[in-house]
């Protein structure tokens, strides 16, 4: 199918805020008809898997994020912090624990019972949100352990140590996708269908591709797309379409819109003067204002590790080899974790020095998020490092992803303003 | 008499952030190496049987200003990521060779990568334990994973792990835990012989010597302290839960004490995760990591299915005769305020008194505490009366 320039045009919001629709509608369908539900997180979504078991998949972290959206994220904090949260706990985990104590009750629609839940330790609050749905409902939880980053030596690769570390972690991987598989058939009454799983990897192959040739469309100067904007919608179908054609066809649309945009020179943010990386996730219940403060200064972001580490883990070089579909997934899973959630999350410099590179960027903005160490805890060290090891400036703001009470409106800005005069001075002395 | 003396020679040695003991060890070892992990659990024995000398690095307390640890942190942090790292920057734990941080949480893991990027010449190193602890193949895995930090250590030491090398370290370490479980046995059935700050001392110092000269050291205390001149009280007896990472000041314990029996509690709860001995017949290694999933403890930090964990502290509060507890969490602690949480809906659920509170190592002011912990052990003598 092909389409005219005209309607390539805005076709991957207009199609994206229907895939999300849609998505709601099986949600909300799930919830009134029993219709099993997964609840998966985006780092090691599984849905390959849990798809070929005919799951309706929820990704909590999204519904969450989509409160602060609505701007209705605070109401269902404070039900979580009445109902004994600490104000000190992950945003996300309180917005959803706030949904499910008002029975699934979301702005977008309504978030079914959990019939599985598979949990991970690639962010280890994770294992801990589980635990609530586990009190809460007593539903089944399987806990999907990922061995990530370990540290400079050990992970290099082409060694004997990476070989063995690899293959261990490959095996312990693979023994629990099969005890995964036994709890999937327990709960659907199905057997495992490794023809269908194997469609849904090569779909999601065909997305990988694909997630990686829009990313690239940044390259161009200028930026075609703002990567906390449309950004956050590639990462939202990248994790509730993975493995499906739907979700293909979305990123092919996607891919053929932003070519179109660099073709015509459009860019994201008028006037672009400032390419930047953001590193972390934007603060959602500010979302226009935080994006607003940058593209005021003409500053675009180009990329984002959220783009990296919540965007399926598509890892450069990634691929799953149909012949073996099983022991391919988990080396996948394995990979991704090491580079795509765990190393791009704690050692990220090594990722901020290519995209700094190839992407022509110019500074960094690390967000800190106060109810996320798992994003959070290092960007202090991270900027100080880019800095002074590569003449990067960088940007260290705070506040939070859907707690609208962390927002510092006048703070932020004077930093933000701040740094974009400071980033200025610098292209000049670097004569860029 | 001499116990007062061990024990304010126990203080001394846990409130110096210089580490004497270790330093002491490297002058009657000058080729020795050293190896620090950090909270919760590490298999130890592996380090000992390389000839190396393994070290808990559980943070700072109060005793060292956090200054170059904050700008390379962010602040809504756990104290004891920022301590223990500004122990390093600032020059204290010169003497490792290797840092190894067990994956317990986000904080920690992440702490993990700010050392990495800080201290090029170390080599530093995640651990991870197995969260599907009751998967079939989790212990398969963790024989791989200890063998691969045996393999790092073996790189530093010069020399291999043999079997025998371990199984004697295990035999050594096991002596350490036995002997550990008496003081808690003490602390379960006579609890006025074993103030709340002795016992802890006694635990946390295992991790800061040899445990050569710490198992000497028990044995005496556990000669000693029977003989001790003191008398029950009417105390109100708890379980404290919540010291399993960072650890509350010294102060805070004694305040909680002045009210109370701690009879069980999870502090330092990595030095005392295994609950029996490790085999030692057979696959040492396999019985190191059978032993952290199969004969071991609970933490907040370790997701296993086998062990609810607020069935688990219902348990310890039943077997230690408690009437109550004390449920803390140290400040900006994901896991530990959690827990918190289910721990507090449960002993609800279950009729148990409990005090929720959060602490923080660097805490310096306690009347607070004092006051809330008096009240409620009052109220409680109050009503068991
Ligand atoms: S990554 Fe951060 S925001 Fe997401 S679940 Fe973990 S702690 Fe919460
Ligand atoms: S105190 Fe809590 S947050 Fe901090 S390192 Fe320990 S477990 Fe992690």
């Amino acid at each position: 199918m092909s389409t005219s320039a005209q309607e390539i045009l805005g076709v991957s919001r207009r199609e994206g805020r229907r895939l999300m629709e849609l998505w709601w509608q099986r949600m909300t369908e799930a919830a009134q008809t029993g219709h099993p539900t997964a609840y998966v997180f985006v780092m090691a979504p599984l849905s390959e898997l849990l798809l070929t078991f005919d799951f309706v998949i929820n990704a909590p972290e999204i519904t969450s994020l989509q409160t602060a959206i609505r701007g209705q994220s605070q109401a269902y904090i404070q039900l979580a912090e009445d109902y004994g949260f600490s104000p000190d706990i992950c945003g996300y985990v309180k917005a959803d624990v706030g949904v499910q104590l008002k029975e699934g009750e979301h702005p977008y629609g309504r978030v079914p019972r959990p019939a599985l839940v598979v949990t991970n330790n690639v962010c280890n609050t994770y294992l801990k949100w589980a635990e609530f749905w586990e009190h809460y409902y007593g539903c089944p939880v399987f806990t999907f352990d990922l061995p990530g980053w370990r540290g400079r030596e050990s992970l290099r690769e082409g060694t004997e140590a990476f070989r063995e570390t690899f293959e261990n972690d490959c095996r312990y991987v693979l023994g629990q996708l099969r005890e995964l598989i036994e709890v999937c058939e327990r709960i659907t009454g199905k057997s495992f269908d490794i023809d269908r799983f194997r469609e849904h990897l090569r779909e999601a192959n065909r997305m990988a591709e694909l997630y990686h040739a829009v990313c690239d469309t940044n390259r161009h100067i200028p930026a075609p797309f703002n990567a906390p904007l449309e950004g956050v919608t590639y990462q939202g179908i990248a994790n509730l379409y993975r493995g499906t054609p739907e979700g293909t066809r979305y990123f092919e649309l996607a891919l053929e819109e932003m070519r179109e945009r660099v073709r015509l020179g459009m860019a994201a943010v008028p006037d672009e003067r400032f390419r930047l990386v953001l590193v972390g996730t934007a603060c959602y219940s500010h979302f226009r204002r935080f994006v607003e403060l940058f593209s005021s200064w003409g500053g675009v972001f180009v990329h984002s590790t959220y783009m990296v580490f919540a965007g399926g883990g598509f890892v450069p070089g990634f691929g799953y080899d149909l012949g073996r579909p099983l022991e391919s997934f988990a080396e996948q899973m394995v990979r991704a974790t090491y580079w795509g959630w765990t190393g791009a999350m704690f050692y990220q410099q090594e990722w901020l020095d290519r995209v700094v590179r190839d992407w022509k960027v110019d500074g960094i903005c690390f967000h800190g998020v106060k109810s996320c160490r798992t994003t959070s805890t290092g960007l202090p060290d991270v900027r100080e490092w880019m800095r002074v090891q590569r003449n990067v400036p960088g940007l260290f703001i705070q506040s939070d992803l859907v707690d609208p009470r962390l927002w510092s409106d006048a703070q932020i800005k004077n930093r933000v303003d701040a740094f974009f005069e400071a980033l200025a001075a610098h292209k000049a002395a670097v004569g860029r | 008499m001499e116990l007062e003396r061990i024990f304010d020679d126990l203080r001394a040695l846990v409130e110096d952030p210089s580490f004497p003991a270790v330093r002491r060890w490297l002058e009657a070892n000058p080729q020795g190496k050293v190896v620090g992990h950090f909270q919760v659990f590490f298999p130890e024995e592996v380090a000992h049987a390389a000839g190396l000398l393994p070290v808990k690095i559980a943070g700072a307390g109060g005793t060292v200003q956090v200054r170059q640890a904050d700008a390379r942190i962010a602040a809504f942090v756990c104290s004891i990521v920022r301590s223990s790292l500004e122990l390093a920057l600032s020059g204290r734990l010169d003497f490792l060779s290797l840092m190894v941080v067990p994956n317990i949480c986000d904080a920690a893991r992440n702490g993990c990568g700010v050392w990495v990027r800080s201290f090029p010449q170390m080599r530093v190193e995640t651990l991870y334990h197995p969260h599907n602890a009751s998967s079939a193949h989790a212990v398969d895995y963790l024989v791989g994973e200890y063998r691969r930090i045996g393999r790092v250590i073996e790189e530093l030491s010069g020399r291999p792990i043999t079997e025998d090398a371990l199984r004697a370290s295990i035999a050594l370490f096991n002596e350490n835990r036995r002997l550990l479980r008496e003081v808690y046995r003490i602390k379960r059935e006579s609890p006025w012989l074993l103030s709340a700050v002795e016992s802890y001392l006694l635990v946390r110092s295992a991790g800061l010597m040899p445990r050569e000269e710490h198992n000497v050291l028990l044995r005496r205390v556990l000669e000693l302290l029977p003989q001790r001149p003191a008398k029950k009280q009417d105390r109100i007896r708890v379980v404290f839960e919540g010291g399993f990472c960072e650890q509350p000041p010294l102060d805070m314990l004694a305040v909680i004490q002045n009210a109370c029996y701690i009879v069980d509690d999870d502090l330092m709860i990595g030095l005392r995760w295994i609950t029996e001995d490790v085999p030692l017949d057979g696959d040492p290694w396999r019985n190191l990591a059978d032993s952290y999933l199969n004969r071991s403890s609970y933490s907040p930090v370790q997701r296993d299915p086998r062990k609810p964990k607020a069935e688990m502290l219902l348990r310890r509060i039943r077997e230690a005769g408690a009437e109550a507890a004390i449920v803390a969490a140290a400040k900006m602690c994901e896991p530990g305020l959690e827990e918190q949480v289910h721990y507090s809906r449960a002993l609800d659920g279950a009729g148990i008194p409990h005090l929720v509170m959060e602490f923080e190592e660097t805490m310096t002011v306690f009347e607070q505490v004092g006051m809330e912990v008096e009240t409620f052990a009052e109220s409680l003598l109050f009503q068991f009366a």
